[in-house]
């Protein structure tokens, strides 16, 4: 808590700095030139922003017409008529109902065992003194190199001896493992945490499990938000994985679920498009209610390249 | 009895020791994880991609009989490889310099600056089924958004997912909407470039151009780096697109042209059951990205430079 205040009267300490700065350096009037090149840049970057904007809006516009209407020409802008039904018949007919289900149970797990894990095992390698450390670090960075589909096979193999398949087992047993990237973007945030505050407590007679569960973990909401944002996006959108373990329809996630609609509804764009708005909204949701954690994500691994 | 000093010592090394022990535990669910998931797979596949392996019979020991049949009798292998290498080739230059520009425009002071980065990195968190299907209606030669805004332009658009010519160019176009990730990195770096280095190289006229060349680009090329690196690595793992978006539902479709490496493997292992010869294809994949890897490590020392000596 103390450090959220902290941090942030720094912030707005550097904001302060940051707009003097700027006005000072505003001060002496830009030359027009300067001005010009701005408004073209600004006005550049208002198409191209159009432009990305474009597919989304074409993706809601299409699902809320009707299929006469897409078959027209011109195609319309904005429908005629707003076709909300599109999407009770893309939800029943798609089962989506019941993919949903299946996805959120799914994601549920992956995020619960990547937190837990990743931060047990950023734990160790952060805090931890032993031999061997260094060599064990260096080899789990060497597996991000690894392509997955190299043990996609071999894992396939393993499962189906072990009589996984078409069971939720493969899909997240191995989240209780940790993955490399996470336990480093992790690390990364632990080492930032003093020393001495885990000194501290072993001196109140707490062991590493105990620092771990009740002085690292809370401490590390923000990395924690991050990767468990970052794990739920993943599952969320798994589709490989679903697509080799998962053979019973009454199991599919939304991706397949998809996937298998899009094969009936072929050419029934304004069903197809209405799925997938179902499918993708709520990671549009996330994103915008989250976009810090998306963003720090990213950063905290940037922060670690130069 | 023991000596007082000695007994110090034994009682330090042990809580050393019981320390490493608790370490150990710690690290344990990935050491654990690395043996179960990735180690002991790699080596089984190792072994198998030299077997008949097809999940139901008998492993036979075959030599390098699948690494023949690849190399010399598989021509659709050969395709595929074609097919990753072009992909890769033109998507991550073209993403990484898209990423890159996006980024020094948007590194400044602006009206609406932080929506602009918002919009721009919006598509990027999309992925999946929804936005290859989305795509595929945009790209429908005749009905799609895309060919329609060409035809504004007087440009005939191309039948994009029907025509094999065009299939991975109209891939290389929807990977491009998603270029935003790149574009945070690389604002990250930017907003690390100190403000000295600007003002000196002004002191010495140098203009916008000259700045970029000379100050921004060489303290950036740490993240120009890490993006092709990762680029690479990624782009080689393309497979998706080309199960979903396979014309008239048929991977790769049309003719094979979206057949990429991962998919032919795909197809073989859990199609075919050909297992051996899919694990022989997943090892020289990670020889390709290995060797791709090593390169790019090497050349990197050349051209990347690091705040603060040799990394």
């Amino acid at each position: 808590m103390n450090m959220a205040t902290f941090s942030k009267r720094e912030y707005a300490r550097e904001r302060e700095q940051a707009r003097k700065i700027a006005l000072m350096k505003a001060s002496p009037a830009k030359p027009l030139r300067s001005k010009l090149s701005t408004l073209l840049l600004f006005l550049l970057m208002t198409l191209v922003g159009l432009l990305m904007l474009v597919p989304l809006w074409w993706m809601i516009s299409t699902s809320l017409k009707s299929m006469r209407e897409i078959m027209s020409y011109p195609p319309t802008i904005v429908p005629e008529q707003v076709h909300w039904d599109n999407y009770v018949h893309a939800w029943q007919k798609g089962h989506f109902g019941r993919y949903a289900l299946n996805t959120l149970l799914l994601a549920g797990i992956v995020v619960f065992s990547h937190v837990l894990s990743n931060t047990f095992v950023a734990y160790g390698f952060a805090k931890i003194r032993f031999k061997g450390k260094k060599l064990l670090f260096s080899i789990m960075l060497g597996t991000m190199m690894i392509p997955s589909f190299v043990t996609l096979i071999p894992q396939y193999i393993l499962f189906s001896k072990l009589h996984w398949i078409n069971t939720y087992l493969p899909l997240t047993v191995p989240g209780f493992f940790g993955s490399a990237f996470q336990i480093f973007l992790v690390r990364q945030f632990f080492m930032t945490i003093p020393n001495e505050l885990i000194e501290a407590g072993k001196v109140d007679g707490a062991n590493h499990f105990r620092i771990w569960w009740q002085l690292m973990l809370p401490l590390s909401l923000p990395v924690i938000a991050t990767i468990a944002i970052m794990t739920f996006q993943g599952a969320w959108n798994d589709f490989t994985g679903p697509l080799i373990y998962i053979n019973s329809e009454s199991l599919f996630n939304l991706q397949i679920g998809l996937q298998a609609f899009k094969s009936t509804e072929t050419t029934q764009w304004h069903y197809l498009m209405a799925g997938s708005v179902i499918v993708l909204l709520p990671v549009v949701l996330l994103f915008f209610l989250f976009q810090k954690y998306f963003i720090e994500g990213m950063n905290i691994s940037s922060a670690t390249k130069g | 009895m023991a000596h007082p000093q000695h007994a110090a010592a034994r009682r330090g090394r042990s809580l050393a020791s019981r320390e490493a022990l608790q370490g150990f535990v710690f690290v344990s669910p990935w050491i654990l994880g690395f043996l179960l998931f990735t180690a002991g797979p790699m080596l089984f596949s190792l072994y198998a991609s030299f077997t008949n392996y097809d999940i139901t019979s008998q492993m036979a020991w075959i030599g390098f009989k699948n690494y023949d049949t690849m190399l010399n009798h598989d021509p659709l292998f050969w395709k595929s490889l074609r097919n990753t290498l072009y992909f890769v080739a033109i998507s991550v230059p073209l993403q990484t310099v898209a990423g890159m520009l996006l980024a020094v425009i948007l590194n400044r002071r602006m009206l609406g600056i932080r929506l602009f980065r918002t919009v721009f990195y919006l598509p990027s968190v999309l992925s999946g089924v929804g936005v290859y299907v989305l795509w595929m209606m945009l790209l429908s030669p005749s009905a799609g958004l895309v060919n329609l805004a060409l035809s504004w332009l007087g440009i005939d658009g191309p039948a994009w997912l029907t025509d094999p010519a065009w299939t991975k160019n109209a891939i290389i176009l929807m990977k491009l909407w998603g270029a935003g990730s790149m574009m945070l990195l690389y604002l990250a770096s930017l907003q690390g470039v100190p403000n000295k280095l600007y003002e000196a190289a002004e002191l010495d006229g140098a203009g916008r151009l000259r700045k970029f060349w000379h100050v921004t680009l060489p303290m950036i090329t740490p993240v120009i780096f890490f993006e092709i690196v990762t680029g690479f690595i990624g782009g080689f793992q393309i497979f998706q697109e080309g199960y979903v978006m396979g014309y008239g539902n048929d991977p790769g479709a049309p003719m094979n042209s979206l057949l990429f490496y991962n998919l032919h493997m795909f197809l073989k292992a859990f199609k075919v059951f050909d297992m051996g010869y899919a694990m022989a294809m997943a090892w020289f994949l990670f020889l390709i990205v290995l060797l791709l890897t090593l390169i790019n490590l090497t050349l990197s020392r050349f051209w990347v430079h690091y705040e603060g000596g040799e990394q």
